[in-house]
């Protein structure tokens, strides 16, 4: 349980796994080493399908693949997939509703020292705005191989948020997800603090902090950002009356405006959003920038008191 | 099929063509006029499709990656049984399978297409995945001149050839228009065949209205082994109705109701100059 493992290794890991059991084809655009589609490559070398760094041509021919009954993984780096490719995968995968799953590693500022150019912040909102997709951010190891599992059965599209760097195991072999369903990590109810993907980590930890400060707070996995679990948000707030977002993602169009969306039409109640500000990335270690971007345990905690006016 | 047979038909789905744009006074008739023989071939004498099971897995594909020409697509589906021709008056209309550009729904329509440049990609993965199937079926698109501007025809150009997609062969609809003038002008994307030569793809040119020659260009590409077919062809923007023809402003508006019963006559005319209808 105390080991650690990136979720784009997670990634690479199960698409060997599901190798052996469908006939599923896994694209990338030469980043197979990063994205970890290689072990997937080696193993079914004729499901496999490179397409050289041509991120539209890959989501477009993903979508032609598709429409003769097959499942397609396309892989590459967030910015690149929900970023450049965006209209390849509005138009060709999503408007006709194709089984094309987009593992989209690399995402948010833990890339770490590529910087900027490769550190997507905007996917989230930019992936969760397109009509028939869905859009899923799992936090470790476990989430991940769960998440495919999901993908893989469900018809149609399915972005699946990945990151760079190791994380910690929240989860063990047991877990399971479900498309739309939210996932409750800690009880309270004097906050809930609702967190994606790697921030869950921080957000477990901040938790704890909390409760040795005398506050109670719920803590939420919403690693299906699209569609989201209404019914544990409304309830959420109903019986902690306050919500801390946390994601590594602009706060602009991600998980902190999807929760807003739906507070504010069916039980509006005071809101901190936890991520980017509206700012570029940059190099830096992993550690570093989540410290310069707020995304920490501590920070958390600090935005949680404010809001709590404690 | 007998050529004479081939232009009737053809005539036909022209009229089709000039009706559906009339209907809701919106559309692209230039561009759909110039690829109406190609499509007639395709669909009455080349293609294995069947317009009681569209989706049979052993189908040949066709890709309109020139979605905009979606008049020619559905005029030439009606034409050949998929559904009723009648259908073409709700073409663009609120509440009509028939949108502007195609969609999967539409029977026959193999893959969404209109944004340009992305419907060479599609064909190329159903290309691929017939290799990967071993399956025997063949894929058929058709580009744009203009189209061949955007970069990702050039991505998929270089795909095709790499993976040597053999079972692919598309056509450009070379008629030099597009919206904003002659598309040398605009920005010149010739030569378009020593472009898909350098990537690797066996070019054939020929005239895009002649049916000898478009068969023996398809033939051709069927026999060509381990590399996809590229075919230049030659065509008229609005070919069959004179007033269209080579006229710019043709590629993106409908034709009045006077217009249109000038142009509808024409081809009546012609149609009787080839000894009467089917």
């Amino acid at each position: 349980m105390s080991n650690k493992m990136a979720t784009r290794e997670a990634y690479g890991k199960k698409l060997a796994m599901l190798g052996e059991t469908t006939d599923i084809i896994v694209m990338d655009a030469d980043l197979s080493g990063s994205t970890k589609t290689g072990e997937f490559a080696k193993k079914f070398p004729g499901r496999f399908i490179n397409t050289g760094i041509a991120e539209g041509n890959m989501m477009s021919t993903a979508a032609g693949i598709a429409t003769t009954g097959k499942t397609v993984f396309a892989s590459s780096f967030a910015m690149f997939a929900a970023g450049r490719a965006f209209e390849q995968i509005r138009n060709s995968i999503c408007y006709p509703k194709l089984n094309v799953k987009i593992g989209a590693t690399h995402a948010g500022i833990s890339v770490g020292e590529d910087g900027a150019t490769h550190q997507s912040i905007e996917d989230i909102a930019l992936m969760r705005s397109v009509p028939n997709m869905v859009v899923l951010s799992p936090v470790d190891q476990y989430e991940t191989y769960a998440v495919l599992d999901a993908a893989v059965k469900y018809d149609g599209p399915v972005y699946i948020r990945l990151a760079r760097l190791p994380i910690e195991n929240i989860y063990d072999e047991n877990y399971t997800f479900e498309i739309g369903k939210s996932h409750t990590l800690a009880d309270g109810n004097d906050v809930t603090i609702i967190a994606t993907g790697i921030m869950v980590g921080a957000a477990l930890q901040a938790v704890n902090m909390l409760k040795e400060q005398g506050i109670n707070a719920r803590l939420i996995n919403m690693a299906s950002i699209k569609p989201i679990d209404k019914d544990a948000i409304i309830k959420a707030a109903k019986e902690t009356k306050a919500i801390v977002t946390v994601e590594e993602h602009s706060i602009i169009g991600g998980l902190g405006s999807a929760v807003c969306e739906v507070l504010c039409e069916c039980e509006p109640v005071k809101v901190k959003r936890i991520g980017v500000e509206d700012r570029f990335g940059q190099s830096g270690k992993p550690e570093l920038l989540f410290e310069e971007y707020g995304l920490t345990a501590e920070n958390i905690v600090k935005q949680t008191k404010i809001l709590l006016n404690k | 099929m007998d050529n004479k047979q081939l232009m009737l038909h053809a005539a036909n789905i022209r009229k089709n063509i000039l009706t559906a744009v009339h209907a809701p006074k919106s559309g692209h008739p230039g561009g759909s006029l110039s690829v109406c023989d190609l499509l007639t071939l395709l669909y009455f004498e080349v293609m294995n499709v069947d317009p009681k099971n569209p989706t049979s897995s052993s189908r040949d594909r066709f890709v309109l990656s020139k979605g905009h020409a979606a008049p020619a697509l559905y005029s030439t589906l009606a034409e050949r049984g998929f559904f009723p021709t009648d259908d073409l008056c709700n073409f663009r209309k609120f509440g009509s399978i028939l949108q502007g550009h195609p969609v999967m729904y539409v029977p026959g329509v193999d893959v969404a297409t209109g944004s340009l440049g992305q419907g060479i990609s599609a064909a190329n993965g159903m290309a691929i995945a017939g290799k990967l199937d071993k399956s025997d079926y063949r894929v058929y698109t058709v580009l744009g001149d203009g189209e061949c501007q955007e970069g990702q025809v050039w991505e998929a150009a270089m795909f095709a050839g790499h993976y040597k997609l053999d079972n692919l062969c598309a056509f450009v609809d070379h008629n030099h228009l597009q919206i904003d003038g002659k598309v040398e002008d605009v920005m010149n994307p010739t030569p378009i065949d020593e472009k898909f030569k350098a990537f690797g793809w066996n070019v054939l040119t020929c005239d895009g209205h002649d049916f000898d020659q478009l068969r023996k260009a398809v033939n051709s590409a069927k026999s060509y082994i381990g590399k996809p077919t590229v075919v230049i062809l030659n065509t008229v923007k609005g070919k069959g109705v004179s007033f269209m023809e080579n006229q710019v402003n043709w590629h993106g508006s409908a034709p009045n109701d006077e217009q249109y019963k000038q142009a509808i006559d024409e081809i009546e005319q012609y149609i009787k100059t080839l000894g009467g209808a089917l």
